[in-house]
């Protein structure tokens, strides 16, 4: 326990500093800000509420913003320490190797959700100034932030795994690109690709669709996100076919996380430093 | 005794980097492992770690097995070139590693023992390589060690460094550390460790005293003579040297002979200016050590 939180303090540290981190939270605030007062547009006065109508955008937002950050603060996890030496030193003091996963997923978490917080926080505070926040507004935030760690963890846990495989943190970076272009997009080009060769009522669209959909960690946020009713009319038709599936897209938000850091445990078992 | 190897080998695929090596290292030794590049002094070393595993033979660090809990916490380590986060300052670099090693060291006295007291709230970003490196031999004093195993240290080190380095050496082997130092400076070994270990191709040569070695090289002793321009010639014949220059002649003898020649010389009184006695340099004994197969 001593060493995962002396790990996670000194990398909690390393990602306040780090420039690429810091843009993108920029990024992700600037978004947010833009989104709640565009999404307002679409509400009017008797519509639903506007945190709820911005949600279903942030959440959007959130699957490609997330994911990124994720990859961006655990590429150089392991490479970038078997680079510098430093990974030999650290695996001949007295600490187990798990702790070293643990501490940085610590410490990233805790970055990830800072920017998080800002990002949903920036638009808590336009809507405030915009007109009456209530509570099932900010519910819905929460489940967001929720959904939003876990999808953050699984895609850590990514990093993880692929940065002790390549041992390269140039290598690395170009892996975790690659992972985030297709999960966050190539995946969801190929499942339209497929409903539209099946046509409307054919077994993919039936069987097949709603499953892969749950499938992809990034899908089955926006499952779980995405308010019902009313807003999810906002966001696509395309998102919610898949919500007769049940309690499966947060079963899939949880078992993602454990799965890859069982991925990127296995990885750093087999580094030779 | 702090480390011991038997007959310890080391496999990556086919090739086998280590073999059968047997040494051992006593509390308050100082040991210098000399070889060329890929001879396996780094091998043996993370070997000796637990960081790679062993393909036949034993190693025991403390009576534990090497990377066992007690192993580590006794053992400290500097890796070849090793640099710190560029974004960590030098005393939060070395914070987080006391942290690891439950180390209740003054951090700020560490960091003024190596020389880092002005650089310790720096981005380890902005240290040159000198730097670096005392930071990773700041980290090897923590929690007094009983074995210090330390890859290149002197690198990058300009030679007051060295010779501050050497003295912090000095005194972790007084307070019965262990030390295992592998370097390439080899005049810079010789006076400052009690036992030199050659490696060759995985293999150990010789682990003995540097005068151990001598002896048993046989290596001859060199003498500069400085004369009189006019008993140059005369001297050159009569004890069978070289002339190097106007007044200077150069010989050689085996280990044992040296007294014989040096009464020699004496008895010829007064023209002779100066007497150097050159014996075998440490770059010598490697050469004819690492060397010996091939002949």
């Amino acid at each position: 326990m001593r060493a995962i939180l002396a790990i996670a303090a000194s990398e909690f540290r390393i990602s306040r500093r780090n420039n690429l981190l810091r843009a993108s939270v920029v990024i992700m605030v600037l978004f947010s800000c833009a989104l709640t007062l565009l999404g307002s547009g679409a509400t009017g006065t008797l519509g639903v509420d506007m945190l709820t109508a911005s949600s279903a955008s942030l959440a959007t937002l959130s699957v490609y913003i997330v994911p990124l950050i994720a990859l961006l603060l655990s590429f150089d996890a392991i490479a970038g320490e078997v680079e510098r030496g430093t990974l030999a030193l650290v695996l001949t003091y007295p600490a187990p190797r798990f702790s070293l996963i643990i501490g940085k997923l610590f410490a990233h978490l805790l970055s990830l959700a800072v920017a998080l917080v800002l990002g949903y926080g920036a638009a808590i505070v336009v809507t405030m100034f915009m007109g009456a926040v209530n509570v099932a507004g900010l519910l819905i935030m929460l489940k967001l932030l929720f959904g939003a760690v876990l999808l953050g963890a699984a895609f850590l846990g990514l990093g993880y795994a692929l940065s002790a495989w390549s041992r390269s943190a140039g290598a690395a970076a170009g892996y975790v690109i690659g992972v985030w272009l297709v999960f966050v997009v190539l995946y969801d080009i190929g499942l339209l690709a497929g409903l539209m060769v099946d046509a409307s009522d054919g077994i993919f669209t039936k069987e097949f669709f709603p499953w892969l959909l749950i499938a992809n960690p990034a899908d089955a946020f926006r499952l779980v996100t995405l308010p019902s009713g009313q807003a999810a009319e906002l966001a696509s038709g395309f998102v919610t076919s898949a919500n007769a599936v049940g309690l499966a897209p947060l079963l899939s938000l949880v078992i993602w996380p454990v799965f890859t850091l069982v991925l990127a445990w296995t990885a750093i078992q087999r580094v030779e430093p | 005794m702090t480390l011991s190897i038997q007959g310890a080998s080391v496999r990556r695929g086919k090739l086998e980097t280590l073999k059968n090596v047997s040494f051992d290292i006593k509390a308050g030794e100082r040991v210098a492992l000399i070889g060329h590049n890929g001879a396996g002094k780094t091998t043996l070393m993370k070997a000796c770690l637990g960081l790679l595993p062993l393909f036949s033979g034993s190693i025991s660090v403390l009576g534990d097995k090497p990377g066992g809990t007690a192993a580590r916490e006794a053992t400290a380590y500097l890796p070849e070139n090793v640099s710190f986060h560029p974004a960590l300052s030098g005393i939060e670099v070395l914070s987080m590693l006391a942290a690891l090693k439950g180390a209740d060291d003054n951090i700020r006295d560490l960091l003024d023992i190596v020389g880092l007291h002005e650089a310790a709230e720096r981005r380890v970003g902005t240290y040159s390589k000198g730097m670096r490196q005392r930071l990773g031999l700041a980290q090897v004093l923590l929690a007094n060690p009983k074995l210090a195993i330390l890859d290149e240290p002197t690198s990058g080190l300009d030679p007051i460094s060295r010779s501050d380095f050497y003295r912090l050496v000095d005194g972790l082997a007084q307070k019965g550390c262990a030390v295992l130092i592998s370097s390439h400076a080899l005049t810079e070994l010789e006076a400052k460790t009690d036992r030199i270990t050659v490696l060759r191709h995985g293999e150990l040569v010789v682990s003995d005293s540097l005068s151990a070695l001598r002896a048993e090289a046989g290596l001859p002793i060199r003498f500069h003579i400085r004369t009189t321009v006019e008993a140059a010639d005369e001297f050159a014949t009569t004890l069978g040297g070289q002339r190097v220059n106007g007044q200077q002649i150069e010989l050689s003898c085996l280990p044992e002979q040296k007294l014989a020649v040096l009464s020699q010389i004496t008895s010829l009184g007064s023209k002779v200016l100066d007497v150097d006695i050159i014996p075998p340099h440490l770059d010598d004994l490697y050469r004819y050590f690492s060397a010996e197969e091939q002949q």
